[in-house]
């Protein structure tokens, strides 16, 4: 029997596995043994990251209208939103970085870093950065263009966090970081695919 | 055919550029350094505090760093070698005064320094040491731990003249 035949209980199953899929891994940052030996800046860092990566799981639902009572207008506008918070979640990141270890944090940011993820995650900063000043801009660009940018960066900071996440060892559980990790891959994929944003692809 | 000459011309040559450095390969290492500097590693000196004071035990100990401190060239071990140790440990973070403390080599050149135990922080359970005294030129070391469980170090330090 399908599904969409009960369109309340579908509702509740969507929001639901969401809500768990985001619930978990943040659950397990936000008690993790390691934070015990962590200043104030360095856990929002921390957890700031954790929620970033948890609203990059919402974005693409959002953008092709997935949410149950969020589609279309409700759902972009909803999409705006997020990406705003997703800014702040950002700096919110490496500025708490920043006062933990400043050498660590002007090493990631200057490509010179020890650790690779650091490079993937400030390849992805830039990209979330690039975006707001994009969608700034937005009504000035030809609606074509905007889609291709706006699809080409977000496909850059999907791959690029979900590479810096999973190279780190910190307070994201393993296993829930990896699934986290996984939806948001396979949520980005599913709506690059729908909105249909590149050339050679009919309407 | 030219493809032929061509291929008999780079064989000739890739025979003769072997047969060169074979034979060089077994003139040169007499000559050669055996024993190779250390290079400072890629963000060593993060949060590194020049002076840091000579101790029996960082904080309340429980995680021991070791190394040995070597000489280039003749890898001569170095008694008397000042070498600093720091991390983000159960008892502060890098930037902590009281996460920092220096030992002295042996006379064989090897050193052990007990410390807390080393947390991941910045992505990675890893320890920070300097060689920063003079003789000889500044090295960082930044070495990463294989296990977060692990509750020891280990580090070698092979330094040239300054």
């Amino acid at each position: 029997m399908a599904i969409q035949t009960f369109p309340r209980l579908r509702n509740f199953l969507v929001w639901g596995a969401i809500a768990l899929s985001i619930a978990v891994p943040l659950g397990f940052a936000a008690t993790s043994p390691l934070l015990a030996w962590r200043g104030p800046a360095y856990i929002v860092a921390g957890l700031a990251g954790v929620i970033a990566m948890a609203l990059l799981l919402v974005q693409p639902l959002l953008a092709t209208g997935h949410l149950p009572g969020l589609a279309g207008p409700r759902g972009r506008r909803a999409h705006r939103w997020i990406g705003g918070i997703l800014v702040l979640m950002v700096v919110f990141h490496v500025a708490g970085l920043w006062i933990t270890s400043p050498p660590d944090v002007v090493d990631a940011l200057l490509f010179a870093s020890p650790t690779p993820f650091s490079v993937w995650g400030v390849v992805a900063m830039w990209a979330v950065f690039a975006t707001a000043v994009l969608a700034a801009l937005r009504r000035r660009l030809r609606p074509l263009s905007w889609r291709r940018a706006h699809t080409a960066l977000a496909i850059v900071i999907v791959a690029g966090s979900v590479v810096h996440a999973l190279l780190i060892e910190g307070t994201m559980e393993t296993i829930s970081k990896a699934v986290l990790c996984a939806l948001v891959v396979a949520a980005t994929l599913k709506a690059v695919a729908d909105l249909r944003t590149w050339p050679g692809r009919t309407r | 055919m030219t493809d032929a000459i061509l291929t008999r011309r780079t064989l000739l040559a890739a025979t003769g550029a072997l047969a060169a450095a074979g034979v060089s390969g077994i003139i040169v290492p007499a000559r050669a350094q055996a024993v190779p500097a250390t290079p400072s590693m890629r963000g060593g000196s993060n949060n590194y505090l020049p002076g840091a004071p000579i101790v029996e035990r960082i904080g309340g100990g429980g995680f021991w760093m070791t190394g040995t401190v070597r000489r280039a060239g003749d890898g001569a071990p170095l008694a008397g070698q000042r070498i600093q140790i720091w991390a983000h440990t159960t008892e502060g973070n890098e930037r902590d005064p009281w996460s920092h403390g220096a030992t002295l080599t042996d006379a064989n050149g090897a050193f052990r320094l007990e410390m807390p135990q080393i947390v991941p922080a910045f992505g990675q359970p890893h320890g920070h040491l300097a060689y920063d005294s003079g003789d000889f030129k500044t090295v960082f070391l930044r070495p990463v731990m294989d296990s977060a469980s692990d509750t020891s170090l280990h580090a070698d330090f092979v330094l040239q003249p300054a």
